[in-house]
């Protein structure tokens, strides 16, 4: 029952993301519940795995806690403040939506939370295209799906293992 | 029965994109946008700007946009088919995972698969933000404020995001209210 309380409140707290900031002061700094060393291993591992970072971080921690009843109160505590937020949040749009400007206010709303993924997109480029496979694989899967919009399921079929095998190959070499 | 086929395409559109979402939830946008307005026409180009605003200014991961796309297409239950769909494939996997990852920490094929996936993630993430900049009105406008909100973050980190979501909202409607 703590960890539904525990990630109820870091769903509900946390806006336009940034959430891994909140488990990390909860989980480790005020309750310590893993070690700091635990909990950045499953972090890399939240990022890697398909899934959002945030689900996956719970699952992880869920998991280390209490097994399937801790996955289960860790996902449902983050999921269902924010799943009743969202509602509320659009059915109220719903109602406003003819006054005038409504749409120019939402696309400006959307614009600016653009802009918080940009920083992402920027931190993730410094880091990826330090090698030149990773700014390959980059340069493809925005390509394809950005530009040329091939179906993104294939995309990530064709460069993911590709990107992966360079990496791997990459690292033999170094060794 | 029309109900339960639209319960049934929401599951097939969504658990898919759940195992594509390599890199968190913003990486499947683009593949999200191109389900659900080209393919299945289940909400128009404008609706999705204003869900994945919606989505983005209400609290808890971003990825909730499909709540609110089933919610539109099937109410409550569409909402709670879509956010199971996108969330509980991914989850799964992860659970199975995280056996295996706590044992190997450190290994070479653990820094490949580190090293391999990211620059896809990113670049899903950057094909996203290409196509909600082309659906949101076009023009210069959205850019200058998501590369305003992007410098304001960059100098100063702290800033709650909040109120610079609100601030381009306000600054979109002067400007569109000066030009018409």
């Amino acid at each position: 029952m703590t960890i539904f309380a525990v990630f109820a409140r870091i769903g509900l707290l946390s806006f336009g993301g940034g959430l891994s900031g909140w488990v990390f002061r909860e989980v480790v700094v005020l309750r310590n519940w893993i070690s700091e060393e635990e909990f950045l291993s499953g972090l890399a591992l939240a990022q890697i795995l398909p899934g959002t970072n945030i689900a996956n971080l719970s699952v992880y921690i869920g998991q280390k806690l209490r097994g399937v009843p801790g996955v289960a109160a860790a996902l449902g505590g983050l999921l269902s403040g924010p799943f009743f937020a969202v509602i509320a949040l659009a059915s109220v749009y719903d109602r406003f939506r003819n006054i005038p400007y409504a749409d120019a206010a939402m696309d400006g709303v959307a614009a600016a939370a653009i802009g918080l993924l940009l920083i992402i997109v920027l931190r993730g480029t410094r880091h990826s295209a330090r090698k030149p496979a990773g700014a390959v694989a980059l340069a493809a899967t925005f390509i394809g799906v950005g530009v040329l919009h091939v179906s993104l399921l294939i995309v990530v079929a064709v460069v993911g293992p590709l990107s992966v095998l360079a990496a791997w190959l990459g690292g033999r070499a170094d060794a | 029965m029309r109900d339960d086929n639209v319960l049934i395409a929401l599951v097939a559109v969504f658990v898919p994109l759940s195992f594509a979402s390599i890199g968190g939830g913003t990486s499947i946008l683009a593949g999200i946008q191109h389900q659900a307005v080209d393919v299945h026409h289940w909400v128009t180009s404008r609706e999705f700007v204003d869900m994945f605003a919606i989505s983005r200014a209400a609290p808890g991961p971003g990825s909730l946009l499909t709540t609110l796309i089933g919610w539109h297409i099937a109410g409550w239950e569409g909402a709670l088919i879509a956010t199971l769909a996108l969330y509980v494939p991914s989850s799964l996997l992860c659970y199975g995972v995280a056996f295996v990852w706590r044992r190997h920490r450190g290994k070479v094929w653990h820094t490949a698969l580190e090293e391999g996936l990211a620059p896809v993630g990113v670049g899903l993430m950057m094909a996203g933000v290409l196509v909600i900049m082309q659906l949101s009105g076009g023009g210069v406008l959205p850019w200058l404020l998501a590369l305003g909100t992007m410098a304001l973050l960059l100098r100063w980190p702290k800033l709650h995001p909040l109120p610079l979501f609100f601030m381009g909202g306000v600054i979109a409607v002067v400007v569109r209210a000066a030009v018409s």
